[in-house]
């Protein structure tokens, strides 16, 4: 089946006033950049939808396939364009109902007709259209009220206009138009979620992940940067900031009491995010954390290490379930990546019996023996950052 | 030598040739491997199946790589009717399918499953008002091949996927191993749920085959190990030949009919119109490389020869069933009359052939002509 254009809907941004604008741009931006290695692709955007077009029909097929995962529209419809005759209407609405599933399918022609020029009325022609489809598609049942299938017809001087599919798209907000964030991401499977959903409500990220190389593998960088790089696949690009922490680990480990490691761990990480987020100019730090899912997911725990900052500090899942995280990672295909068997530098140094309720007074109390500062401070600097998706030429494309 | 015999097996391409060696030198770590060799040849591997996915049309499709089409067609015909099995055990399938569905077929028969095979016209058409009548509630797969490898017939897809659809929750399997590359070939929503293609017969390499099937269940797995192909297909994945195949299907991929091939079939079934003692198989009906003919009172055999020490490489009907000597089950099917049966001969068009190679061989199709005392009328 080959498509003239898509209609496309947009989500949320459809109830603001008037920075509508705003939010529209933005979206046409996202899509374009979505889509921008498909070179006969053109977007025109109007005041409450946008029409892609795209003369090559991979392209179109391809869109088709890249448009659901878009942050900020709310369904889409490919669009079917023909002649306004009844004639060539009747032949393309076989055409565009053919393409869909029809079998026990609840079914219902709507005519707009703009151009009122055109010789039959809307009653006459809804019957027309709708008599001649079911003559090929008598599996289809007729149902005035919510049907399956809705032939939206319309009419207008230049020709008319068919669709009967509805995609559903991904909602949110277009990502950027919320401002930005630094997601703290560690390679399993709740950071990314964390970052997807601060994403879906259009807030751009950065990603900041701990290594303890050699203790963590070039294997366990490279998931991360995969993780990261399924995240910009979400509408933006995502900088991966990679903090060296093998030295301040090992001073924890033998400057900190075990039991409260983890708890200083959490902290000194917390405030190198800080520093890189005020570098970056981001506004908030994201992080995967769900209340009481593991020791430092306490409540103690969450206020012994937030105290480092004043920083907003986001937390989407700190209600949710883990199934019901594992249930959105798999969506988003995040899930395959997180639970690939390489160590991270938490479960490397993680002490046997950390403390579910450590004291703020405690913990400071025996960090308090330690300059961490300087070492926080070099950490920062040396740290690595890699753009996501990899603009790397693709070693594979002259063998494929 | 001029090589007509495209639809037993073709030349490799150069540049799937250069693919093989060069995966196998620089890719060649275990897919399934945890190490970044490991990855890497993941990587290509999954980046192979998203461009043969993205060739059929089908970006949300699942590929299973096998040894080849036998292997595609067993695993489609007996792995999807075990997996419906609950649902009944009535499957339909042609009578000039290949023999990798036809005995896949005769196993089920004797495991209790109730197969239908549907008869074919002179042309080898079968009919789709006969496919509508056999489908029934218990029907679980239906496997209809796209083009016959011996005489060329193309059946209507399409149509018989909206019949398959509308009359039943079947599994619509087609063998296109002889039609990719020759004819359009898809795995959107108005064909078949699942396709074989083979890469040896589009210019790639013997030993390499896949399933595609459209998004839903898997058939049930044939062989048993390691798990690989989400366990459908456990062995370590020949990355080297995934990339091949893939390749291979890169470039031989169509969007229309197949323009040369079918204006030098037009232009030899005009030539061969003018003996009386030739005839067509599937005259109007066939895919464009194909051409099968019959000759009158002359074994398939003799011709073959001569046209080998004439410098044509031809086959008679198939190189499956060619060494049988009987006349083939499409032929049967097809009821060519006695006295041509045994007569038959193909000649297949491949993407080393040139309008040349046609107008020789028409040369020493009038000399064989000649020879038999059979000049044209």
């Amino acid at each position: 089946m080959e498509w003239n254009e898509l209609l496309i809907r947009y989500g949320e941004i459809s109830l603001k006033g008037r920075n509508r604008n705003v939010f529209v741009k933005k979206l046409r931006n996202n899509i374009k950049k979505a889509l921008s290695d498909l070179p006969t692709v053109a977007l025109k955007s109007e005041r409450d939808r946008m029409f892609l077009f795209a003369d090559d029909k991979r392209d179109m097929d391809e869109a088709i396939v890249r448009l659901p995962h878009i942050f900020g529209i709310q369904s889409f419809s490919p669009v079917a364009k023909c002649e306004a005759t009844l004639d060539a209407i009747k032949a393309k609405a076989l055409d565009v109902i053919g393409a869909g599933e029809t079998a026990g399918k609840t079914f219902k022609v709507e005519i707009r007709r703009t151009d009122k020029s055109f010789p039959l009325e809307t009653g006459e022609l809804q019957q027309e259209i709708a008599a001649h489809v079911l003559k090929s598609f008598p599996e289809l049942i007729v149902q005035m009220r919510k049907p399956e299938v809705l032939l939206h017809v319309e009419i207008r001087s230049e020709g008319a206009f068919l669709t009967a599919k509805v995609h559903k798209g991904a909602a949110g907000m277009p990502v950027g138009s919320n401002g930005h964030s630094l997601l703290m991401l560690s390679g399993g499977i709740d950071s990314p979620v964390a970052g997807y959903l601060m994403m879906k409500r259009g807030v751009s990220i950065d990603a900041i992940h701990f290594a303890s190389p050699p203790f963590t593998s070039e294997m366990s960088k490279k998931k991360v940067m995969d993780l990261a790089e399924k995240l910009s696949s979400f509408g933006a690009a995502v900088r991966l900031h990679i903090i060296p922490f093998t030295e301040i680990q090992q001073t924890i480990v033998s400057q900190v009491p075990d039991n409260v490691s983890m708890t200083t761990t959490r902290r000194l990480m917390l405030q190198i995010a800080d520093q890189v987020r005020e570098e970056i100019g981001a506004l908030a730090i994201v992080t995967g954390e769900s209340l009481g899912q593991v020791a430092s997911q306490t409540l103690e725990s969450l206020t012994a290490i937030n105290a480092v900052t004043a920083t907003p500090i986001l937390r989407p899942l700190i209600a949710s379930d883990k199934l019901d995280i594992i249930e959105i990672a798999q969506k988003i295909g995040t899930y395959d990546i997180s639970i690939q068997p390489y160590e991270d530098c938490c479960t490397i140094f993680s002490p046997s019996n950390p403390k579910t309720k450590p004291k703020l007074e405690k913990v400071m109390h025996y960090e308090s023996f330690t300059d961490f500062a300087p070492m926080l401070e070099e950490a920062v600097q040396n740290r690595i950052t890699v753009d996501l998706p990899l603009q790397q030429v693709d070693e594979f494309d002259d063998l494929l | 030598m001029i090589y007509f015999d495209n639809s037993a097996t073709t030349a490799p391409d150069e540049s799937v040739l250069t693919s093989f060696i060069e995966v196998n030198k620089r890719f060649f770590a275990n897919p399934a491997s945890i190490h970044l060799a490991g990855k890497q040849a993941e990587a290509l591997l999954e980046k192979s199946r998203a461009q043969i996915l993205s060739i059929l049309g089908a970006p949300d499709g699942n590929i299973i790589f096998t040894s080849g089409g036998t292997e595609a067609n067993n695993l489609a015909v007996i792995g999807f009717a075990r997996v419906f099995r609950s649902r009944g055990n009535h499957i339909i399938t042609t009578k000039i399918e290949h023999p990798s569905v036809l005995y896949a077929m005769e196993y089920l028969e004797t495991q209790g499953f109730e197969v239908d095979y549907l008869a074919v016209d002179e042309q080898g058409m079968i009919s789709t008002e006969e496919l509508k009548s056999k489908l029934r509630a218990e029907t679980i797969v239906v496997s209809i091949m796209h083009v016959n490898n011996e005489i060329g017939t193309i059946q209507p897809l399409a149509e018989c996927a909206r019949i398959i659809k509308k009359h039943s929750r079947a599994l619509f399997h087609s063998d296109t191993v002889q039609s990719f590359g020759k004819l359009p070939v898809s795995l959107t929503g108005d064909g078949p749920d699942a396709i074989t293609i083979s890469a040896h017969k589009i210019n790639g390499l013997k030993g390499s085959g896949l399933l595609a099937f459209r998004k839903g269940i898997p058939p049930q797995a044939l062989n048993f190990g390691g798990g690989q192909e989400h366990g459908l297909r456990s062995g370590t994945v020949a990355v080297a030949d995934a990339v091949a195949l893939a390749k291979a299907m890169r470039i031989s991929a169509l969007d229309e009919e197949h323009q040369e091939f079918r204006q030098w079939r037009n232009r030899l079934l005009d030539f061969i119109d003018l003996y009386k003692d030739v005839i067509v198989l599937a005259p109007d009906k066939a895919a464009p490389h194909i051409v099968s003919i019959a000759f009158y009172k002359v074994k398939g055999e003799v011709a073959v020869n001569y046209f080998q020490e004439k410098g044509f490489t031809v086959s008679t009907s198939s190189a499956c069933s060619s060494k049988s000597g009987a006349a083939g089950h499409v032929i049967e099917a097809i009821r060519v009359a006695d006295k041509y049966k045994n007569g038959v001969v193909r000649i297949s068009f491949g993407k080393n052939n040139s309008e040349q190679h046609v107008v020789e061989f028409e040369q020493v199709l009038a000399q064989f002509m000649e020879l038999l005392g059979r000049g044209n009328d």
